[in-house]
């Protein structure tokens, strides 16, 4: 018997980077803008999927994979607004990783998708960890949840290029401060967009949608530019 | 919570190591985990001494080294250790978003014994 040490030097989740990676691929191939959308229980993710895609629709191809412990009550909500919606059951999985969007991949038809939003299991800490191969990670804030929450979980916040400060129709009935959340923020991620909205009264949505507008057509661009780089196999043989 | 998920990650890279290295068993892992990291290690040791029962890194001791938060300045390129979570350079006032360490959650080494005699 001999004892040794071994130098490794591995990143413990690179097996998930992997996976994301491939997801990204994946993506890009196909010129759809991805956002991994997080948020507490009840900030409103699955009311902006809805707002968001009452807005959109017609106009933007849009796709959602749905996370969640249990259930495919979320699902359910987004299919009635005609769009495709798989969901995850994590079984008490407190976030989703590659692996399980990848699989989810499968159950989606992605030829006229521009824009798969996959909605994360509602938790402030765990996602924020695991990459899915999204573009961008976008966060729901309710102002009912308090101001102090970017000091109590400051991972979420800095990682996020996307603030969606949710309820402000609430605004009157608690003691939020605006200005403490944008200051707050500021420190942590000062290139981080944010949006006031309400879901409830529509207030604050123009902004919000003009961005995932632009967003899309950026990839659109990606994929019209993949798709004469390469040309349609018809077309070689004619 | 995640950090089940993590020591089953952490216990993958383990054994695919001991087989490359021909090791029988793990007496001590070596961690990094960066400040900014999403995880609490007391929780992860715990995670890890259930997954690992019954294979070869069972009972070994888990070490973590923790790692500061430090960025660079987007503007004038000056770097720091973040204090208070204020990613904001003390120099010159502009975001510094680039990190430079804290969200590290490495494997550095494994620690144990091969089979033949020494």
């Amino acid at each position: 018997m001999t004892e040794i040490k071994v130098p490794v030097v591995r990143n413990i989740l690179q097996a998930n980077e992997r996976i994301a990676a491939e997801n990204r691929r994946r993506f890009d191939e196909a010129g759809i803008f991805v956002v991994n959308l997080m948020s507490s229980p009840g900030a409103g993710k699955t009311s902006l999927l809805e707002k968001t895609i009452d807005a959109l629709a017609g106009r933007i191809g849009i796709a959602v994979i749905e996370g969640d412990l249990q259930s495919s009550y979320d699902a359910e909500r987004i299919q009635k607004k005609g769009v495709q919606a798989v969901q995850i059951n994590t079984d008490g999985g407190c976030h989703l990783d590659g692996n399980m969007i990848q699989i989810a991949l499968d159950s989606l038809d992605l030829s006229e998708v521009d824009l798969l939003i996959i909605e994360n299991v509602g938790n402030l800490v765990c996602p924020a960890e695991f990459n899915l191969g999204e573009h961008e990670k976008i966060m729901i804030l309710s102002v009912a949840e308090g101001d102090d929450k970017p000091i109590k979980y400051p991972l979420m916040f800095q990682i996020c290029s996307v603030l969606l400060v949710n309820k402000i129709d609430l605004l009157p009935y608690t003691d939020c401060d605006m200005s403490k959340i944008r200051e707050r923020v500021a420190q942590l991620n000062a290139r981080g967009k944010i949006f006031e909205i309400s879901c409830r009264t529509g207030e604050g949505f123009a902004p919000w949608l003009s961005w995932i507008e632009e967003k899309v057509g950026e990839h659109r661009t990606t994929r019209a530019r993949n798709d004469s780089a390469h040309p349609a196999a018809d077309k070689h043989c004619q | 919570m995640h950090e089940l998920a993590i020591a089953e990650s952490l216990l993958e890279i383990i054994v695919d190591e001991s087989k490359r290295h021909g090791l029988e068993r793990i007496n001590k892992v070596r961690l990094q985990i960066g400040k900014f990291a999403a995880v609490v290690p007391e929780s992860l040791t715990f995670c890890f001494e259930l997954v690992s029962r019954d294979t070869v890194a069972s009972g070994a001791l888990i070490e973590i080294e923790n790692v500061g938060i430090t960025a660079r300045c987007d503007q004038c390129n000056f770097s720091f250790e973040v204090q208070d979570q204020v990613f904001l350079c003390p120099r010159c006032g502009e975001p510094a978003l680039e990190l430079l360490s804290g969200r590290e959650l490495s494997v550095m080494s494994i620690e144990g014994e091969t089979a033949e005699e020494g």
